[in-house]
């Protein structure tokens, strides 16, 4: 674990330059998870935040967020501020249910921000609770993630003794309950409904959206606001320092920072807080602030730009900034702020076969296209580089995904062939994205390595395909040299 | 190599799209009150705003395929086998419309280029790991997997690998039996058994491909309702025991008829191939059962294939054994012992008990051979466990629906609905958590309303009467307590309460109901009445004329109109099953007949019966199978059971449907009505009783008002829903009794006889795979009695009343009310019949460490 944080403290510590350390200010400091280490480090007086805040009225408080744009950075960009405003009137209670089951392969920024800095979670909680008057709130987080479940009950613990958290927060007639649960290791209930299901005791499995959106039915059926841990952690920065100062970084439509994930072939990979929309793909992948270069001297072949349900980006959308206006019509999207490198050294196939050997587990069984589909897909990759491919294989794959994502799927454009970029989002059949995110490797990788598949089918090499992850080190370093995805 | 069925050549938009399979699952039917235009497939249709769009397509002629959707059940849109283009404005999107509500101008492609697409994925989806055993499946040849893939699917597959495996049928239950590898995964028997039974005993197990439905371990899927799952399962991975490997689809023949184990009477269909019934399937009944029928009716077919049926009459031979004679021998010497006892005592010396298996025509011609050819008005079709008939008929006027209706208030003091009467318990389960129905149970056990009731108030036997006079009367209607809240909750249902009585406990007289009754008559005077009484065609054989006092039509004889049919009615009043067997007993009955009945099963005084039957020289029983009762009478008439006679039966509202004949009696067994036929043409030759059971029903029907609709258009109980008759509405109901309640003894407790659905009847004993079912017979005590009497588990006790004694093991059950023991009837190990003498109100028992 210390390994991606010792990194972060290379890269982001001291050398903060013109980008200002909004959520990521106590990562390095040794006692910043303590509500002392709290209010005494970092970039902002914790708890600050939420006593002026007290002093306005729970609209101001909204209509601050609303204006700062904090766009959600969850996946799907949406601004809070807005979000919390589709809760119907005059419908009580309400509650907030805080996305941390943070499982996309790649992503592991929610996982740092609760476990370096739990309180700023929590007061970001609270901010949230009092500008819609929620009556409790939620955190729910991944249920591998131990650590971070401790760090957070003992912040809680603080919080309830010092009176942030409860009745009366601060003297005030605000009060709220924040309630602490954690999912049984299902990737599917990063998706909000499946969330607000297992929330309530059932099996994780998405809701059909319509005629249940959470913000009017969410949990138990009443107004609900998900949001993502590292939106509501950007919430007590912007209470100390203000809009004016929020939007300072970043662009005018995407204001802000955002903490990326990157992982991969890359000299130093760790999670870095970058000012949104300005920073490019190249300055994250070469500066020597944050990824330092492909690894080894090594050449990119290809990057996932968003996570592991992102469409591939290639060497010619380097320049791309972070920013969801830009990526969207490139084909791809910016998702969770996760980045994953790979050089030429990794064979497309198998990095397809990975990520949908991924999606055919996690799908939780709910709709007929994702559960047989995504099965189906991995038997096929498998079996291709087993060395039984047939011809027919290609064709078949394209159309398995189009059943789950029926028309054209988002991908980039290829300057090789003169085909145009397809514009994110997919269509589905499904209930949810994940089917139809396990076909944006496979439409990636067959747009552009389309001859690695072939000469796959052709030669029938067996490529012998583990079952098993790749061995990592538990130093946290990937082994050098040899080729994984 | 293809894994699907291949489709013909024909082009796939030739399919029968507008011919929805024949599922039995059609929309429910609705009453457009707030149209809105939708176009479909450029068709303009309206429909009422809001409901689902599948449903609005299909009711207009436009079928979408769907495996998970069910008219009946919650959507839950997983199967995406109905997604269709949907345009509300914004351009078409491929939208599941099991979930969409209609809205105004929507616009609706249901067999654009995408939508067969996604069609044909879906079904290549579904069928990639579909095992394709149709040839050896039940469910090939009325699979909706088959049919639709048929008609919508791909015609070929490309799926190469390995399917995946399950070891074949694992049995969820005794009856039902689950193939894991033919599932879809479609949540139809989960979310039924959750959302409609509540026995959600069946579950998801494991996620994805591997997603599988299955029970927890050691808890199998022992549901009262686990039939229907096999119903509605859209393919073959839920079969049933009873018709496993029994016949194909096609070479069953089929026949609406009406399910008669118990008085809801919901409709079914009977199936048979070779002369052989084979299967039931529930009928949605909008007004009754909504498609879903309990297990005991739905596997119940199997005690009429059974070889202990009778196949032809018996009569006691020199050794006193009772042996096959030819039916002129049998019919002659029954109608000889009558004429005779005609002649020496009078025509009241002759009784009939029974009546209430039969069907309305059989009834009736019984009735009528009773009352006017022999002469004698000691009828009943109950055998003291019931209402009088006055009560039974002149109280009732609250339908299912009635009862149902959103938002109402409901007083239950009838039997518990679950073990009695199982679709009513299902009705009223959707009423109180969909429809917003509260109920008011008095009683003195939790019932199987148990977690559905607004509020329970115990009363130990004997005591109901008190307590209504104390919700009504004395009880504040504010405060915590349960009396303040039961109250409040009646005061607020004001005139419109809606009651249900019934015989909840067998040791406790008649009597208590009626005061009961009276007490809600006077505080509530515009309550409504639903008389739960758990013998299928009770009613109707009381309407039918089987009860003292009683003419056909539910007139009492005094104001019977003299008719043709009817020219002569007996000069004095005769009594009720009591009353006959107490008079048998003293030796002043000569012949007794047992219409279906078995009296040393079903009297609650179990001694009384047994010392009148053997007091009665001559006692003919008409019966389907050898019972109890019947091994004791001289003469067996083996009558043909249901499915194997044409006719009408009514239900506990008074609603006439339709019963078929499917097939043929076993050997020479007939119906009640000919049996009757023919005794009353040996015992007068100049009497014609009825030529056919139509000819029987004709004329019952033109006896009385209350029949106008069914004498107008006698085929009308065929339909689905049936008529409504008010037969006996305007009865006046028996005077109030005066009920001594004896002062509760402290050493004693009150003794509940209660009914389980699975219980030592006949019927249930000759079926193969419901007889394992019934419990041993076990006293159940509140944990605070048995724990001074030293009970543990199964620790025996010996039960005493001023009757009797019976010892058995006892359970602490906290179920139960305190003061309290209850045992179950007719269950192997005890009879607390026993304990019971006819006429007394209550009975006291002491219990004590055997």
């Amino acid at each position: 674990m210390n390994a991606i944080v010792n990194r972060l403290g290379d890269s982001t510590t001291g050398s903060g330059e013109d980008v200002p350390l909004i959520v990521s200010s106590r990562f390095t400091e040794p006692a910043g998870h303590t509500l002392e280490g709290y209010r005494n480090s970092g970039s902002y007086r914790g708890y600050e935040g939420l006593r002026s805040a007290l002093e306005r009225s729970p609209s101001e408080v909204g209509e601050i967020v609303k204006e700062a744009t904090l766009l959600g950075r969850g996946g799907a960009g949406f601004p809070a501020g807005v979000k919390w405003g589709f809760c119907p009137p005059d419908v009580w209670p309400r509650y907030i249910v805080v996305n941390g089951d943070e499982s996309e392969p790649g992503t592991y920024k929610d996982r740092v921000l609760m476990e370096r800095d739990p309180h700023q979670l929590i007061e970001g909680c609270l901010l949230a609770a009092y500008a819609i008057g929620a009556a409790q709130v939620f955190l729910y987080v991944r249920g591998e993630m131990a650590h971070a479940q401790e760090r957070i009950a003992a912040a809680l613990n603080e919080a309830y003794e010092a009176n942030l958290v409860g009745r009366n927060i601060l003297g005030s007639d605000f009060s709220v309950d924040i309630v602490l649960t954690w999912g049984a290791g299902a990737y599917i209930v990063g998706e909000e409904t499946a969330l607000i299901e297992s929330l309530e005791g059932n099996r994780g499995m998405p809701r059909l959206k319509p005629p249940f959106f959470p913000a009017a039915k969410g949990l138990y059926m009443q107004p609900t606001v998900v949001n993502n841990v590292e939106t509501l952690s950007n919430l007590p920065w912007l209470f100390e320092h203000g809009v004016n100062a929020f939007r300072e970084t970043g662009t005018e439509s995407s204001p802000g920072t955002r903490l990326i994930a990157l992982s991969g072939h890359v000299n130093n990979p760790g999670v870095f807080e970058v000012a949104q929309g300005t920073t490019t793909f190249r300055d994250l992948f070469e500066s020597p602030r944050y990824g330092a270069g492909i690894r080894n001297g090594h050449e990119l072949k290809m990057f996932i730009p968003g996570g592991a349900s992102a469409p591939w980006f290639f060497s010619e959308h380097l320049d791309i900034p972070l920013e969801a206006r830009e990526v969207g019509p490139a084909g791809s999207m910016l998702g969770s702020g996760a980045v994953v490198v790979m050089d030429e050294t990794t064979d497309a196939v198998r990095a397809c076969l990975r990520l949908v050997r991924f999606f055919a587990r996690e799908s939780c069984g709910k709709c007929t296209p994702c559960r047989e589909g995504t099965t189906w897909e991995e038997q096929i990759l498998t079996r291709i580089l087993e060395g039984h491919g047939r011809p027919s294989d290609i064709d078949l794959l394209t159309d398995i995904g189009d059943n789950i994502s029926p028309g054209p799927y988002p991908v980039a454009a290829d300057p090789g062939s003169g085909l145009e970029a397809v514009p994110f989002p997919p269509r589905q059949t499904t209930i949810c994205p994940l089917g139809p995110s396990s076909v944006a490797p496979i439409t990636s990788a067959l747009r552009r390595f389309r001859s690695e598949f072939t000469d796959k089918i052709k030669r029938r090499d067996p490529i012998p395909v583990s079952s098993e992850p790749v061995p990592v080190n538990h130093a946290g370093e990937f082994d050098s040299g040899a080729a994984h995805v | 190599m293809s894994d699907a069925p291949k489709t013909t050549d024909a082009p796939k938009t030739d399919a029968p799209k507008t011919d929805a399979p024949n599922t039995g699952e059609s929309p429910k039917p609705i009453e457009i009150t707030d149209p809105v235009e939708i176009n479909v497939d450029g068709e303009q249709l309206t429909v009422q705003n809001g409901e689902l769009l599948i449903d609005a397509c299909e009711r207009n002629g436009t079928y979408i395929p769907r495996f998970c959707y069910h008219p009946r059940m919650n959507p839950v849109g997983m199967c995406r086998m109905c997604l269709v283009e949907v345009d509300s404005g914004r351009g078409p999107a491929l939208q599941p419309s099991c979930m969409i509500p209609v809205s105004a101008d929507m616009s609706v492609d249901t067999t654009s280029d995408a939508v067969a697409k996604v069609q044909d994925g879906v079904l290549e989806f579904l069928l990639a790991n579909h095992p394709l055993d149709c040839p050896v499946c039940d469910k090939g040849g009325e699979c909706p997997l088959q049919d639709q893939t048929y008609a919508y699917g791909p015609g070929e597959s490309r799926f190469v690998e390995e399917k995946r495996h399950y070891a074949k049928p694992i049995s969820l239950s005794e009856t039902v039996y689950m193939d894991r590898e033919r599932c879809i995964l479609c949540d139809r028997c989960t979310r039924f058994a959750d959302e409609v039974a509540g026995d959600p005993l069946i579950h998801f197990i494991n996620r994805g491909s591997s997603t599988e439905v299955n029970t927890f371990p050691d808890q199998p899927f022992s549901s009262y309702f686990s039939g229907n799952t096999v119903q509605i399962c859209p393919v073959g991975a839920l079969t049933a025991k009873p018709f496993r490997f029994k016949a194909r689809p096609w070479d069953l023949t089929v026949k609406e008829s009406t399910c008669t184990r118990c008085s809801v009477g919901c409709r079914i269909t009977v199936e048979s191939s070779r002369d052989e019934v084979l299967r039931y399937q529930g009928v949605d009944s909008d007004s009754v059962n909504w498609s879903w029928l309990c297990d005991k009716g739905r596997f119940g077919f199997e005690a009429y294939n059974s070889p202990q049926r009778l196949r032809e009459p018996l009569v006691r031979d020199a050794e006193g054994e009772l042996a096959p004679v030819r039916w002129s021998e049998a019919l002659g010497l029954a109608a000889d012992q009558i004429r005779r006892a005609i002649e020496s005592r009078g025509p009241a010396s002759v009784a009939v008990i029974g009546g209430a298996r039969s069907t309305n025509e059989g009834a009736y011609a019984w009735a009528k051979l009773a009352k006017t050819v022999i002469g004698t008005d000691n009828c009943d079709a109950q055998l003291g466990d019931g209402l009088p008939a006055e009560a039974v008929l002149g109280l009732s006027g609250l339908t299912i629906d009635e009862l149902c209706a959103p938002g109402g208030t409901v007083l239950w003091l009838g039997p518990d609905p679950l073990e009695e009467l199982p679709v009513l318990q299902l009705r009223l389960r959707h009423a109180v958590i969909n429809d917003g129905v509260r109920i008011v149970e008095v009683g003195s056990r939790v019932t199987g309303l148990r977690d559905l009731v607004a509020q329970r108030i115990a009363a130990r036997p004997g005591e109901t009467p008190g307590v209504l006079r104390q919700l009504f009367e004395t009880a504040p209607a504010s405060g915590d307590t349960g009396l303040a809240t039961a109250a409040a909750l009646l005061r607020e249902a004001g005139d419109d309460l809606r009651v249900v009585v019934g015989r909840p406990n067998l040791a406790e007289s008649e009597d208590v109901v009626l005061e009961s009754i009276s007490v809600l008559r006077s505080s509530v005077p515009g309550a409504r009445f639903m008389t739960a009484l758990g013998r299928a065609n009770v009613r109707g054989a009381i309407e039918a004329g089987l009860a003292p006092g009683l003419a056909p039509g539910g007139v009492s004889l005094s104001n019977a109109a003299v008719s043709d049919a009817w020219s002569t009615v007996p000069a004095e009043t005769g009594s009720g099953s009591a009353g006959i067997l107490e008079a048998a007993a003293a030796g002043r009955i000569d012949v007794l007949v047992l219409l279906g009945a078995d009296p040393i099963s079903d009297f609650p005084d179990r001694s009384l019966a047994r010392r009148a039957l053997a007091a009665t020289p001559t006692v003919i029983s008409v019966a389907p199978l050898l019972d109890a009762s019947a091994a004791e009478a001289r003469i067996v008439l083996a009558s043909a059971a249901f499915g194997e006679v044409d006719g009408t039966t009514t239900n506990l509202e008074g609603r006439v449907t339709a019963v078929t004949q499917k097939v043929n009696p076993p050997g020479t067994a007939r119906p009640d009505w000919s049996i009757a036929s023919e005794l009353a043409v040996r015992i007068d030759p100049a009497v014609e009783l009825g030529r056919s059971a139509a000819a029987l029903a004709e004329e019952m029907w033109s006896l009385s008002d209350a029949y106008a609709e069914l004498a107008e258009r006698p085929e009308s109980p065929s339909g689905p829903e049936g008529v409504l008759c008010s037969a006996g509405h305007a009865l006046e109901l028996p005077a109030t009794p005066d009920v001594e309640l004896p002062a509760p003894d402290s050493y004693s407790l009150r003794l509940v006889i209660a009914r389980k659905l699975y219980d030592g009847g006949t019927l249930l004993a000759a079926s193969d795979s419901s007889a394992g079912l019934a419990d041993d017979a076990v006293a159940l005590l509140n944990p605070a009695d048995a724990a001074p009497l030293g009970v543990q588990n199964a620790t025996r006790v010996k039960l005493t009343s001023a009757n009797g004694n019976v010892t058995l093991p006892a359970r602490a059950d906290d179920s139960v009310q305190r003061g309290v023991v209850v045992v179950h009837h007719n269950l192997a190990g005890a009879d607390a019949r026993s304990l019971v003498a006819a006429g007394d109100t209550v009975c006291d028992v002491r219990a004590e460490v055997a």
